[in-house]
């Protein structure tokens, strides 16, 4: 095969990876910017995450255009079709990572609309590990590093406990005082969409580790 | 004999992988096979099974000794002179080195179809016929019609030319002419058939017409197939040997040599890296 081709190939496929990076951090920024507003109930940084997707679905159809390019004219294979595979799935993860943040952005806006249940403690501790898993997926995959795609997968137990705890202490709130129903329900979505984050996050892991070793650990098929 | 210069190859030779599968038993058996030209040695320490009824593919870059080791599997290399072998090639239990092998009777059972289309300057009928012919294989004429249709049903050419049997085989497309050179291999009955390069020199549709042909043989025949198309060997195989300076590399299922080979080596090849 000429080298030229094989230089054209890599030069593509380290642009697809630059490209998932940029979406990374623009969804990365909207998840931070949507749960400050609600720390800070700044309605102009809501404001900004609920008009702000399109960029973020417009690397979405560019990155999938460049993958089936990528897939159509190079016919790759082994570690580089494992890579093209992980992109598609990643640019996924992440443009669901931005609509999550529209959907905390909408419970943060209805929220706002009342006095504050409570001061808020968990919330921003899931919002704080659900941005570093995201962060630390992304890192591992540029960097390759399977040992920190699997540091996020563990990392995601602890995300679902706080939601679990979250729920059940707004759940108190709601059952002493019916006035609370409605803005707790928004902080309960918004704990929800955070743990969701994570469970892309996770996905984003899972993908880079198939990436990298081929080895599929998601719903732990390798352990039966 | 060539000098390895790449560390990562002096690992790899009659690796675990590069063992027939226990699943089925190998119906062509070579064992540390060793083939000169004169002093050079092309192939080193070759140790592989091929199993029947599956498509099995050579890759590897020009030289690599793919072609040379497909044609010790019916001894076509005995016309070289100045060509040594050294090590088992065993078909259904039997060594095809040893003296008392029959050439003749060999390359009846272990077909080849080669690279360039060869057809005789004959008609397309004649082109069939003729192995059938000189080896007495269908008495009769009524006999010997059946089987000229027979195997041009088989290599899927029937329908294009039943109606001009005794026109020039010369006047066939290119895609035609190799499909013709692959009736006349099948009309003999072999059990095993080696293709060289078949699609090399065909276009895109030529080429899709002998890769189903392939996939459709191999219910009734061993095929084994040397490509330079790795996408070809992805396509048409089962199972995939990738060869290197003489040396078997790996040898696994088509899909695992594809989408995630245990030898670097072979990943740096099949992604484009070197070759």
């Amino acid at each position: 095969m000429p080298e030229t081709t094989t230089r054209h190939f890599q030069a593509d496929l380290e642009q697809l990876k630059t490209r998932l990076l940029e979406m990374g951090g623009l969804a990365e920024d909207r998840v931070r910017t949507a749960v400050d507003g609600l720390v800070r109930r700044d309605m102009d940084a809501v404001a900004r995450v609920l008009d702000g997707d399109r960029p973020i679905n417009q690397l979405h159809i560019e990155i999938d255009n460049r993958c089936f390019t990528l897939l159509a004219l190079h016919q790759p294979m082994a570690v580089d079709l494992r890579a093209i595979v992980s992109a598609v799935k990643i640019n996924t993860d992440l443009e669901r990572v931005g609509d999550l943040a529209i959907n905390i952005a909408e419970a943060v806006a209805r929220y706002m609309r009342h006095a504050p249940v409570k001061e808020l403690t968990d919330i921003p501790k899931m919002a704080s590990i659900a941005q570093a898993m995201l962060r630390d997926a992304l890192d591992a995959y540029v960097r390759r590093d399977t040992a920190l795609a699997q540091r996020v997968l563990d990392a995601d137990d602890g995300l679902d406990a706080l939601k679990t705890q979250v729920f059940r202490e707004l759940l108190e709130y709601m059952l002493k005082d019916q006035s609370t129903i409605e803005p707790a329900l928004d902080l309960i979505l918004v704990s929800r969409h955070l743990e969701r984050i994570g469970d892309h996050a996770t996905n984003i892991a899972e993908d880079v580790i198939f990436m990298v070793l081929a080895k599929d650990v998601r719903h732990h098929v390798t352990e039966q | 004999m060539p000098q390895v210069q790449t560390p990562a190859l002096q690992v790899q030779i009659n690796r675990p992988s590069a063992s027939p599968t226990p699943d089925l038993p190998p119906q062509i058996d070579v064992r540390d096979l060793n083939f000169y030209y004169g002093q050079k040695r092309a192939l080193e320490n070759i140790t592989l099974g091929i199993q029947p009824n599956v498509v099995t593919a050579f890759i590897g870059p020009s030289g690599c000794g793919k072609s040379t080791f497909l044609r010790t599997l019916n001894r076509m290399n005995d016309i070289i002179a100045g060509s040594r072998v050294e090590g088992r090639v065993m078909i259904d239990g039997a060594n095809i080195y040893a003296p008392s092998t029959d050439v003749v009777a060999l390359r009846r059972r272990v077909g080849m179809v080669f690279q360039k289309s060869n057809p005789f300057p004959k008609t397309i009928f004649d082109n069939v016929a003729y192995g059938l012919r000189i080896n007495g294989l269908a008495r009769g004429r009524a006999a010997l019609h059946a089987r000229v249709e027979e195997s041009l049903k088989a290599a899927a050419l029937w329908d294009e030319v039943k109606d001009r049997l005794h026109d020039s085989a010369l006047a066939l497309s290119g895609g035609q002419q190799q499909r013709l050179c692959i009736a006349r291999a099948l009309a003999i009955q072999p059990e095993i058939l080696l293709m060289d390069e078949p699609a090399s020199a065909l276009d895109p549709i030529a080429t899709q017409r002998i890769e189903e042909l392939v996939y459709q043989l191999k219910a009734k025949y061993t095929i084994v197939i040397v490509t330079h198309n790795m996408q070809q060997a992805a396509r048409v195989s089962d199972r995939t040997a990738f060869f290197w300076l003489g040396k078997l590399v790996e040898y696994a299922p088509t899909e695992r040599i594809f989408t995630n080979p245990a030898e670097k080596l072979t990943e740096d090849y099949v992604t484009g890296r070197f070759g």
